[in-house]
């Protein structure tokens, strides 16, 4: 028998789809034209990139000028963000940016550099313990300075949807009454293979995806900047795309952007039925039959390809290297898979403690996913916890009776 | 991240691993927020460690450190025992990771901790 491939990570990439591939492939030796070259193999690829703009403005219900390439959704959260700040003129202020502490690390740390520069302030939201953003909470914090609200569609790491149409309704509200105008920006990364992504329906000035969650290539991306939108560039050099963001053209990874988008306009309905299915059936035999364990986020408000579940007693890398050897790869919240050490931010941010985040696999279902798939990682999760489960005993017990006698310093905490 | 075949052997089929009944000594370490906790319990007989037993919440490389750590243990007496490094538990394992050496000092710590524990009750 050869050994079974899960692939249960489409959170982190998804495969390119045949038809993406097949778009892609004359861009590279054939008409390999600069785009911004005015001969005719330049028209071949300047033809192509402009063809690939329809369909995200067909996509993103935009007008073609208003899609921005980049080079994915980092580069696009990166110049939402810090293009809107240099731009930016408060009197006596220093402009203001409200996000959420659940968004992926561009946006947070882009934020967290403008901050750094002296450029902005910045206010970080923490969700409710269901991982979702209340329109509420966003409103409140609007200030007299805040130019910007950035807030992610759906949750990268635990699949929660956020009100994005409600956040934008209050804020063009607000708009009507004030003297700067705030500007709405959306990470939709997670989102395009599943919501709905009409820039007017949302009311988002700014919206950033990347082309390969959405079975397009890796390396390619766009940023959607409404009309009027005032922003700076924050790459220096030619004046490509409307002189918002320098450098070349990847034609062969915009012609399949455009093309991974039209897949998605088509199939999208389809796929997300047959997906949420198998999410919950994963979900509802997962937590019917391993013990301890527990859903991280919303059931309600969830991404149809997200299970993120926590096990009492388990580390998540552990568990992610046994799935692993048993042919599924899925991802962990644990600190011990990052570079950091330090558990998911984001599961720290619903309120989860330190070894529940440890303790946490996300599995994020694809398309091509079967019932058979997921039956097995059942059996292998609960085959998997058990056999950890069984090397960690008691010493998680042990060690909080330990610490309430006061026989246990943080000694541990001094090697960060 | 790559893992030596030695560390996937001690991760998937631990040595030494649960814990005993009367243990003459036993330590605890680590912390929840870095997600690795581990103890270990001696059975100490004559000054040599005469069994040697241990339980680990943490990643395949605390797993695998644990209990190779038992195992270089084992037999020893307390005073070799006692000077047991993180490097000699690494390099039992054919090498770590770099980011993961700190679970071997955990390891080590355990049993060093252990040690002074059955030091302390039998002055």
């Amino acid at each position: 028998m050869t050994k079974k491939k899960i692939y249960l990570d489409h959170g982190a990439t998804t495969p390119v789809d045949k038809e993406v591939l097949e778009a892609m492939l004359p861009y590279f030796s054939e008409k390999y034209g600069n785009a911004a070259s005015h001969h005719f193999f330049g028209k071949d690829g300047c033809k192509a990139v402009e063809a690939a703009r329809n369909e995200a403005a067909i996509f993103f219900h935009a007008n073609p000028e208003e899609i921005i390439f980049t080079s994915g959704a980092t580069e696009s959260n990166n110049l939402a963000v810090k293009g809107i700040i240099k731009r930016a003129k408060i009197e006596g202020a220093k402009p203001h940016i409200i996000t959420t502490a659940f968004e992926h690390h561009c946006v947070l740390d882009a934020c967290g550099a403008m901050q750094k520069e002296g450029l902005a302030e910045v206010t970080f939201l923490n969700p409710e313990a269901d991982g979702v953003i209340s329109v509420k909470s966003v409103e409140e914090a609007i200030k007299p300075n805040t130019v910007l609200i950035s807030v992610m569609y759906v949750n990268n790491e635990i699949g929660t949807l956020q009100p994005i149409a409600a956040i934008g309704a209050m804020i063009k509200k607000e708009n009507a009454s004030r003297e700067n105008k705030i500007y709405f920006h959306t990470d939709a990364t997670q989102a395009v293979n599943y919501f709905n992504c009409d820039v007017d329906d949302l009311g988002v000035d700014m919206l950033s995806m990347s082309a390969h969650k959405i079975y397009g290539p890796k390396g390619v991306g766009l940023l959607y900047i409404r009309k009027g939108t005032l922003i700076a560039r924050i790459q220096d050099g030619g004046d490509h795309e409307g002189g918002k963001r320098a450098g070349t053209l990847n034609v062969p990874g915009i012609v399949g952007l455009g093309k991974a988008l039209e897949l998605a306009g088509k199939n999208n309905k389809k796929d997300a039925k047959k997906i949420a299915k198998l999410r919950d059936r994963l979900i509802d035999r997962a937590l019917a039959e391993i013990p301890d364990t527990f859903l991280n986020g919303s059931r309600e408000f969830r991404s149809p390809n997200n299970a993120n579940i926590s096990f009492r007693n388990v580390e998540g890398e552990s568990l992610l290297m046994l799935l692993d050897m048993a042919g599924i790869a899925v991802s962990t919240g644990s600190a011990c898979s990052s570079d950091s050490l330090a558990p998911s931010h984001v599961l720290l941010a619903i309120g989860r403690k330190a070894e529940e985040a440890h303790g946490s696999i996300r599995m994020t279902l694809g398309k091509n996913n079967t019932e058979e798939e997921i039956d097995y990682t059942v059996e292998k999760l609960k085959e998997s916890a058990e056999k950890i489960r069984k090397i960690s005993g008691q010493v998680l017990d042990d060690f909080y009776k330990a610490k309430e006698k006061g026989v246990v310093e943080e000694e541990h905490e001094r090697r960060h | 991240m790559q893992y030596s075949k030695k560390l996937i052997d001690h991760f998937t089929n631990p040595r030494n691993q649960g814990r005993l009944d009367k243990p003459s000594a036993t330590g605890i370490v680590g912390n929840p927020v870095c997600g690795d906790l581990m103890k270990i319990y001696l059975d100490v007989k004559d000054g040599v460690i005469n069994d040697i037993k241990f339980e680990t919440l943490g990643c395949a490389s605390a797993i695998a450190t644990s209990s190779m750590v038992t195992e270089l243990a084992k037999g020893k007496t307390l005073d070799e025992a006692e000077k047991i490094t993180r490097n000699d538990v690494a390099n039992a394992l054919e090498g770590l990771p770099p980011i993961k050496m700190h679970c071997s000092n955990l390891a080590a710590d355990a049993l060093r901790k252990a040690i002074a524990e059955y030091r302390e009750k039998n002055k």
